[in-house]
């Protein structure tokens, strides 16, 4: 194009010569100012790039899933009312299916292509803690969404996590095991990774709460019937039944214990913590006890507690906007508010300070207990993260 | 002991009845076209949660179920007809991967119609447990046995008494004899796609009430149900049945017994010996001939 220009204007007359030049100039005048434009409004708003890598789709993508919604819903609140220190967020996502090796190629590609401020995700314990040496190695700052104990222990300075650990359920359950005088314990768990890492704290906690377990049975987690494992608990001098599993299984179990006439007991884990248990088990479900995080009887908490405005905030935005809340959605939720309160406190987005004020989170009320993280403790929930709840007319209630 | 023995064959029955229903399923279709369709499973998953739909519009639980059964027919023809039938002179081989990509899309509008979470239906006739000679078992168990042990003697009829099953399993036996006497082999497909569908719908309506059901229930239904029918020797409508039963009650007899750890293991260990020393299923020496 320049190139017919130039033999043209040459031709051309020279009052005509003038106008081309003239357009030309103004052209080019325009074309600077706009650049400009562009450049001026990037530097003074370069977005603060959040990473995430969730399993959306696959096996856990009931975990993911409400993760990504409720990550995106946060990240556009805080775009609206101006963004962090005066920069808008962007989320840069990718969906791992729940497969760990895909996390580790998505998380190299969101430290070295997408360069991003920090990450969050690993929907499950396998893809948390496969990344770990990734962004160790790099200087990422890392918010777990995961629930296995191992991803903070022992601690790492890059990783943190928000979801409460199956040790901290385990407790306590055993905990109110021991205070109702329980103290022959029959278990029964299934052949998922949370059934087993459930199973396997429980075993290590029981000494320390003087109870013993008399059964340890299995199933598998698409069984249709357990009544024969049942049976053979109802054969010991069991003086309580743990089931430690979730998806539907448990509330086979719950059913085919009622089927067989058995009246100890019942505590189910945090697995079942959904309103999805309560309809499936029906009447069995009676009387069932499980601990379940602050989210699923945000009604019922008294009016003083901390968490109760946190959770029921949480809870109707994510309702208006996509249906029933989950817990892991709230693992979503606190983990960006972690982040954006370390950010704001650090003033930058500069890797090393952000960790350092990551860890200096003090009295952050989640949707899964009050954060008061430490050097030795990258997770910083207490026991209050569990609030141990009885199934009673299809509905939970909280046991003090 | 005994006591708890007579649990554990209770429980394994009730279980074996159901994979039995899914096996007779894989028969049908087997005896009309030697075609394993693996989308069987995905049928008893579209009955039970059509049903619950279903229910959930108001409809009374036995018209619920009907109309679950008559859709669950539909899609089973439909699926003859959009996905069987233009492939029918493909090998047996490529008719069977078709029918696996199938089981995925069912299983996958599935998970978009009722989502991720598992359904139920309310029991046909209430939840007090029965008391059996100290076992117990669930009214309706007694739903599931009654309705498998009379379908499976409908089929047997169907096989052995009509002419129309007798044309079904001549298709199955020689395609281009069938047709030379006057058999419309597409139609008896249709008729074979159309009655397991029906079949599968039946056995999820049943089961639902005790194994609820998702979107993906049918995988592993799929799986028990399909080694049931080559226990018993595939295409032999008794023959899943029993295999179905076989399954079920080494199964809890090896979660009672020994480990439930090991129970999945013990019952395809058994599944495996079975097509080591009976290649044909313990009811097949019958097809060997017929081929």
């Amino acid at each position: 194009m320049r190139s017919d220009y130039l033999p043209a204007s040459r031709a051309g007359t020279p009052a005509r010569l003038k106008l081309r030049d003239r357009l030309a100039i103004w052209r080019t005048a325009l074309l600077a100012m706009l650049l400009g434009l562009v450049v001026t409004w990037a530097g003074a708003a370069e977005p603060i790039r959040i990473g995430a890598f969730l399993a959306v789709t696959g096996p856990a993508s009931f975990l993911g899933d409400p993760e990504l919604k409720t990550l995106q819903m946060g990240i556009a609140e805080i775009n609206a009312q101006g963004g962090v220190i005066g920069r808008p967020l962007e989320l840069i996502h990718y969906d791992t299916g729940g497969n760990a090796r895909e996390a580790v190629n998505f998380v190299k590609r969101l430290i070295r292509k997408d360069n991003v401020d920090l990450i969050i995700g690993g929907t499950t314990s396998g893809d948390s803690l496969a990344v770990i040496p990734e962004v160790e190695k790099a200087g990422m700052p890392f918010i777990s969404l995961a629930a296995a104990v191992e991803i903070i222990e022992p601690v790492k300075p890059w990783v943190f996590k928000v979801a409460p650990t199956d040790r901290m359920a385990a407790a306590r359950i055993l905990a109110d095991l021991r205070q109702r005088n329980l103290t022959r314990l029959a278990l029964i768990s299934g052949d998922g990774g949370f059934d087993k890492s459930g199973r396997e704290q429980l075993l290590a906690l029981a000494p320390q709460y003087g109870i013993t377990l008399v059964a340890d049975e299995f199933y598998g987690n698409k069984d249709t019937d357990m009544s024969a494992q049942l049976a053979k608990i109802r054969a010991t001098d069991a003086q309580a039944i743990l089931n430690f599993g979730f998806g539907q299984a448990p509330a086979i179990v719950t059913r085919n214990i009622k089927q067989l006439g058995i009246t100890l007991p019942l505590y189910h884990s945090h697995g079942v913590a959904s309103r999805t248990f309560i309809e499936l088990a029906g009447d069995a479900a009676e009387g069932a006890r499980l601990p379940a995080a602050a989210l699923v009887v945000a009604e019922q908490l008294p009016d003083g507690d901390p968490q109760k405005p946190v959770l029921l905030a949480y809870q109707q935005r994510y309702q208006a906007a996509h249906g029933p809340v989950s817990t892991f959605g709230g693992h979503g939720y606190d983990s960006l508010r972690m982040a954006v309160a370390a950010i704001t406190r650090a003033g930058s987005t500069d890797k090393a300070k952000v960790r350092e004020q990551i860890e200096k989170t003090q009295g952050l009320i989640g949707t899964a207990g009050i954060f008061n993280l430490s050097p030795a403790d990258h997770l910083g929930l207490g026991t209050e993260a569990f609030r141990l709840v009885e199934i009673r007319g299809g509905n939970w209630h909280i046991v003090n | 002991m005994p006591e708890q023995l007579l649990q554990f064959l209770v429980t394994g029955v009730t279980v074996g009845a159901v994979y039995a229903l899914v096996g007779l399923g894989f028969a049908l279709i087997y005896n009309a076209s030697d075609v394993v369709n693996f989308a069987q499973g995905e049928f008893v998953m579209l009955g039970a949660l059509l049903a619950i739909a279903l229910l959930g519009t108001g409809l009374s639980l036995p018209l619920a179920a009907l109309a679950a059964i008559l859709i669950t027919v539909l899609v089973g023809l439909l699926l003859e007809r959009v996905a069987i039938e233009p492939a029918l002179g493909a090998p047996v081989v490529s008719t069977i991967i078709i029918t696996i990509g199938a089981a995925m899309v069912l299983r996958g509008a599935a998970l978009l119609l009722w989502g991720k979470d598992f359904h139920t239906l309310p029991s046909f006739s209430g939840d007090a447990p029965l008391n059996l000679g100290g076992a117990t078992l669930l009214p309706q168990s007694l739903w599931v046995l009654g309705v498998t042990a009379l379908l499976v003697l409908l089929v047997r009829a169907f096989f052995n008494r009509t002419l129309l099953g007798k044309a079904l399993l001549a298709c199955s036996c020689n395609r281009a004899a069938a047709q030379l006497v006057g058999i419309n082999v597409r139609v008896m497909l249709r008729l074979a796609y159309g009655l397991s569908a029906g079949l599968g719908a039946v056995a999820g309506i049943l089961i639902a009430p005790i194994t609820f059901s998702s979107y993906d229930a049918g995988v592993m239904l799929g799986l028990k149900g399909f080694s049931a029918a080559i226990v018993g020797g595939i295409g032999h409508p008794l023959g899943a049945v029993v295999g179905g039963l076989l399954l079920g009650v080494l199964e809890a007899l090896g979660a009672g017994l020994i480990s439930s750890g090991y129970k999945d293991a013990i019952a395809f260990l058994f599944v495996l010996m079975v097509l080591f020393f009976e290649p044909t299923g313990l009811f097949g020496a019958a097809s060997a001939e017929r081929v």
